[in-house]
């Protein structure tokens, strides 16, 4: 009866934690691949306005961003309240759009050179004037393909 | 006399709490992806000789700085805007060589002749709110899928699909080239009887 002696210490048999390095490991790979990093910090307030008839973006390499809007609350001081323009991660005036959209331009990978997109995210809130500035300057570099980014909503969320 | 080992803890049903979370985090990010209008600007060069286009092609649509809408020089709602514009787009008043065969509208000729000739002209103000701009923008793309979803159901009834659904699983990088050419071939028969002719003019500082 040797073979079913039972255990005399009383003592929980100890379970192998052996596989839990692996599982913090998949967690973490997770969320790397699914983590998307924020190049710029925003310094503009960007609430988007709402839109359904929307289509999708390209892939993140062949866009070029630019920001608009109030400044955020911590620069207002600064900066007053009226819409600025946010390249990268500085405001920019209006006649400096056009240099930097050729300058991200040329940071590409050539094949992608005459594929990009520009989105334009700007917060609901700005006034007509300033976009329509700054689309004329990407006329002027022969930017022309645009996005309006939005948020997928129906429109009538625009009007309260 | 021996003293007894504190047991240890169990730590087995970790894994099931990691999993747990993982699960958790799974079904609950949503892999950002950005969306939005996408417009074409047109060229810096000026046209020399700008093509003669009749007044009664042209749908004029004006947002002034009081986000006020004017559509061919009348006040007027945003939510009757999406159904004016297809009524617009749709009507093909045209005869012999202008005239539209799928156009289903009311043949009206004070309107436009046909869908290839319709220009929507959008013209806002600088004090203009963006997020208007976008909502008239929105109904004005509104306008023509709804024209191109009705033209897909008709011709390719097999596909179970509507234009805008066909457009999206177009631009699915998980699509298979196949697909693709089979997709891309239609929605260009498509695009081609409803052509975006959307023209923004310069904003106007006084309005």
């Amino acid at each position: 009866m040797a073979k079913f002696k039972k255990n005399k210490s009383g003592d929980l048999p100890a379970i192998s934690t052996a596989s839990l390095p692996d599982i913090v490991f998949m967690l973490l790979f997770f969320f790397m691949v699914a983590t998307v990093m924020r190049d710029s910090t925003l310094m503009v307030q960007n609430t988007l306005p709402a839109a359904d008839q929307v289509q999708k973006l390209d892939k993140k390499d062949r866009v070029i961003y630019i920001y608009a809007g109030k400044p955020s609350s911590r620069y207002i001081e600064t900066y007053g309240t009226s819409a600025k323009i946010q390249l990268n991660d500085k405001f920019g005036t209006v006649e400096e759009v056009g240099a930097f959209v050729l300058a991200e331009r040329a940071a590409k990978r050539q094949e992608l050179q005459n594929v990009l997109t520009t989105a334009l995210k700007v917060d609901s809130d700005t006034k007509m004037g300033i976009i329509s500035d700054i689309k004329q300057e990407l006329r002027k570099v022969n930017a022309l393909k645009l996005n309006y980014t939005t948020r997928v909503g129906d429109y009538t969320q625009n009007f309260n | 006399m021996a003293r007894r080992k504190s047991p240890e803890v169990n730590a087995g049903s970790m894994a099931d709490i990691a999993f747990l979370l993982l699960i958790f985090f799974l079904v609950t990010t949503t892999i950002e992806t950005d969306s939005g209008i996408n417009r074409k600007l047109p060229p810096m060069e000026d046209q020399i000789d700008p093509p003669i286009i009749r007044q009664k092609n042209i749908f004029t649509v004006v947002v002034n700085k009081n986000n006020q809408l004017l559509v061919e020089e009348e006040l007027t709602d945003i939510k009757d805007l999406r159904n004016l514009a297809v009524d617009f787009l749709d009507n093909g008043g045209g005869s012999g060589e202008e005239a539209c065969d799928y156009c289903q509208g009311n043949r009206d000729p004070r309107s436009s002749d046909n869908p290839d000739k319709a220009i929507i002209s959008l013209k806002n103000d600088r004090e203009t709110e963006y997020k208007v701009y976008i909502a008239v923008q929105n109904e004005l793309v509104a306008a023509y899928n709804v024209l191109r979803n009705r033209e897909f159901a008709r011709l390719y009834p097999n596909e179970a699909l509507t234009y805008v659904e066909a457009d999206l699983r177009y631009s699915d990088p998980r699509t298979s080239p196949d697909d693709k050419s089979s997709l891309k071939e239609k929605l260009d028969v498509i695009k081609a009887l409803y052509p975006q002719k959307l023209s923004e003019a310069e904003p106007s500082k006084v309005n």
